[in-house]
């Protein structure tokens, strides 16, 4: 059997170099799919058409299952996130503190309903199964960074503060 | 590496603490640094440097009551601060050595008190990204007294004879396990251990790899000796980001001191462990879905037999754990087993971690001897609820589990206990809930939950869980009648016994616990078109005129 030849990276953007990385440190070995879609997501935001079909064919994964690993799991997405990203926790302990009148209060100021971005790119709306900070429920995240004991008015302040920029 | 190096690194961790007077601890847990622990602990380490002071400051895992976070100890003194700013820095660091500043101090003796930390006894000690601060409290010396001195039967033997049960939440006895996986044949075997936290609600795990990483990598290469095996997988959810940091770095040092890899200690045991990040399906806690996602494919659960323990990844024999079953295994290795088997109740030993969250006064993670009674987590722990609400209901055990009433506080928690109430142990989340709950709306939101996360693999659970949502969500706007009550039982019932995976097969169990303990509600919104706890937004029947 020939040697197998990694095809060759979709464009000379740097990044891709990083997501080659990924699949060689994993021997270009099948089960590295979802590591290497992990790096694809953290280094362009998230996972487009070329990148599946790129990844899948250096793998030597069929394109549907690759794209049904990408579908499965709430983590990948296949849309551009917006320049910001605020998340809402929804876990149970939120849930119980009112984290569904956080949800409504940001749906109502950005016009958009969770997991949506806006028309202009801006904001991103998500929703989180869990942080696991819980203790401090209700939790928001504004670009990853936590905040605890979170209010309506606290939340519509960042969504402010990112409005002006 | 050997015992006596081991001592050897401990001594000169001490003698390096000794040099200082004071050591200033601060936590640096999720829930901490969300309130910004870690711009008060730059703080603290500028104003030591200024006051010319012996002094330590030192980041470490969590050290339990969230709520009155961010926290600070400063010891030999043990004095704990709470809700300490940035700014609170300088007062502290000028009060050593002399009066603690009262305003920060906080009284939670009744917090401690009832808990007994066998998992937790590193968390708010040692700084989890070194590795000697571990090794200075006994880290690694259970491993090597594996090695060099138990053969790998007497392992698995030490771990059956103290009673262990699987953390995870299923409560299969952990020895039984491995002496399975040990008797299974061939060369290469798989130690995988589950860090998949998905129950919302529930954050034990996340705070043990956070604060004491290396507990669970010593616990996972003491199972590979004891097993047969020679390659381990950390299993994490991509959501810990600070988790999957802190392992890295645990495994690279444990690498380098020679605790991991190829002939470890000078004996013929090799053992490595990889990170696996998971993506954001609940259903991969499932072990056989879990495997399916380490091979990098869709994460859907196998029928069973064949058990992992058998055939699990790739096809060869594999062990799989819950984190904090593997934080007790050290432990036990090192203390025996009949040590962990006097704690706990007749048949559930030990300590559990649980998280204490929801409608409570201290909110956090606590460590309690299994067999503790519910009130006494509640009332004397928690401090029971606040703002002259009243309690209504505990959930445990997440969308697998149930809601224990306000009545049944005199429940002692064990897994046969929690499981005779209608709810389970779970991996540790235990939700309080007050009157402003609507039991109805918390049915609906776990069964929204479980059909959202549903694989669709098999289709009592995919479509049961739709049907039912659809039927609750119906109770809830004030259209439902009794006899979708009767559907609904009968739904839950065939849900729970037709389904492939503990996913389905427990996903009815908030539903019939709150159809147990809670009829009442139901009839309510049913009846009476109304909430009692105002949550369910009903819109008042249009008045038909004759």
């Amino acid at each position: 059997m020939p040697a197998f030849t990694p095809p060759s990276l979709p464009s000379d953007d740097k990044r891709w170099k990083i997501v080659n990385g990924t699949m060689r440190k994993n021997g270009f070995a099948r089960h590295a799919l979802i590591e290497t879609l992990h790096t694809v997501q953290s280094s362009f935001g998230y996972l487009d058409d070329d990148a599946i079909r790129f990844v899948a064919r250096t793998l030597r994964v069929p394109l549907s299952q690759a794209y049904g690993v990408v579908t499965f799991y709430h983590y990948f997405s296949l849309k551009p996130p917006g320049k910001h990203t605020l998340t809402i926790c929804a876990g149970t302990a939120c849930y119980i503190k009112g984290a569904d009148k956080l949800v409504a209060a940001a749906e109502k100021r950005l016009g958009i309903a969770q997991g949506q971005t806006t028309k202009d790119g801006a904001i991103s709306l998500m929703t989180a199964r869990c942080v696991g900070a819980c203790s401090r429920a209700p939790v928001t995240l504004a670009d990853g960074v936590v905040a605890g004991e979170a209010s309506p008015e606290a939340m519509l302040e960042q969504l402010e503060r990112w409005a002006v920029e | 590496m050997n015992i006596e190096e081991l001592e050897q690194i401990a001594e000169s961790v001490r003698l390096e603490n000794s040099r200082y007077d004071f050591e200033v601890n601060v936590c640096m847990d999720l829930a901490c640094m969300s309130q910004g622990s870690d711009r008060l602990r730059d703080e603290l380490v500028k104003a030591a440097e200024a006051s010319g002071k012996k002094v330590l400051v030192r980041r470490t895992g969590c050290m339990g009551p969230c709520s009155s976070g961010p926290l600070v100890r400063v010891d030999p003194e043990e004095t704990l601060y709470h809700h300490v700013k940035a700014g609170d820095a300088e007062a502290i660091v000028s009060s050593l050595g002399g009066d603690p500043v009262p305003a920060l101090q906080c009284d939670l003796n009744e917090h401690f008190d009832k808990q007994v930390r066998v998992v937790l006894e590193n968390a708010g000690h040692i700084d989890p990204e070194k590795i000697d601060d571990y090794i200075a409290r006994d880290g690694y010396k259970a491993l090597l007294t594996a090695l060099t001195e138990m053969t790998p039967n007497g392992v698995v033997h030490r771990i059956t004879e103290s009673g262990l049960r699987g953390r995870g939440g299923g409560g299969y006895p952990t020895g039984l396990k491995w002496g399975t996986v040990a008797k299974a044949g061939g060369d290469l075997k798989y130690v995988v251990c589950n860090g998949d936290e998905g129950d919302p609600g529930a954050f034990m795990d996340r705070s043990v790899m956070e604060g004491d990483p290396h507990r669970i990598i010593e616990g996972m290469a003491i199972a590979a000796y004891g097993v047969g095996a020679s390659k381990g997988f950390i299993y994490v959810r991509a959501e810990y980001p600070i988790a999957v940091s802190r392992l890295t770095t645990a495994l690279r040092e444990a690498r380098r001191r020679g605790l991991l890899g190829n002939g470890i200690c000078g004996t013929t045991f090799n053992f490595d462990v990889e990170i696996r990040l998971g993506a954001g399906a609940f259903v991969c806690g499932e072990e056989t879905a879990l495997l399916a996602s380490i091979e990098g494919r869709r994460g859907t659960p196998r029928p069973r037999p064949p058990y992992p323990a058998v055939s699990g990844l790739w096809g060869k024999p594999t062990l799989i754990n819950n984190v904090e079953t593997y934080a007790n295994v050290a432990p036990i290795v090192r203390n025996g087993g009949k040590w962990f088997f006097n704690m706990g109740s007749e048949r559930s030993k030990g300590t559990k971690v649980f998280a204490l969250t929801g409608r409570i006064t201290h909110t956090g993670l606590i460590e309690v001897p299994l067999g503790i009674k519910l009130w006494e987590i509640i009332d004397v722990i928690g401090g029971g609820v606040p703002g002259g609400h009243t309690l209504k209901a505990v959930q445990t055990g997440g969308p697998s589990g149930g809601c224990i009433p306000a009545e049944m506080l005199g429940l002692g928690v064990s897994y046969d206990a929690l499981m005779a109430a209608g709810s389970i142990m779970g991996s540790g989340g235990m939700i309080v809930m007050d009157d402003t709950s609507c039991m109805v709306n918390v049915a609906r939101f776990f069964i929204e939950f479980c059909m959202t996360e549903s694989c669709g693999k098999c289709i009592p659970c995919r479509a049961g869980t739709a049907q039912m949502y659809t039927l609750l969500t119906r109770i809830c706007e004030g259209q439902g009648t009794m006899d979708d009550l009767d559907l609904l039982v009968e739904l839950c019932d065939t849900v729970k016994n037709a389904s492939l995976c503990g996913l389905g097969q427990t996903a009815p169990n908030p539903v019939l616990s709150t159809l147990k303990y809670f009829r009442n509600e139901y009839i309510e919104h049913i009846v009476h078109k109304r909430c009692p706890a105002g949550v369910c937004n009903i819109q008042a029947p249009v008045e038909v005129l004759a």
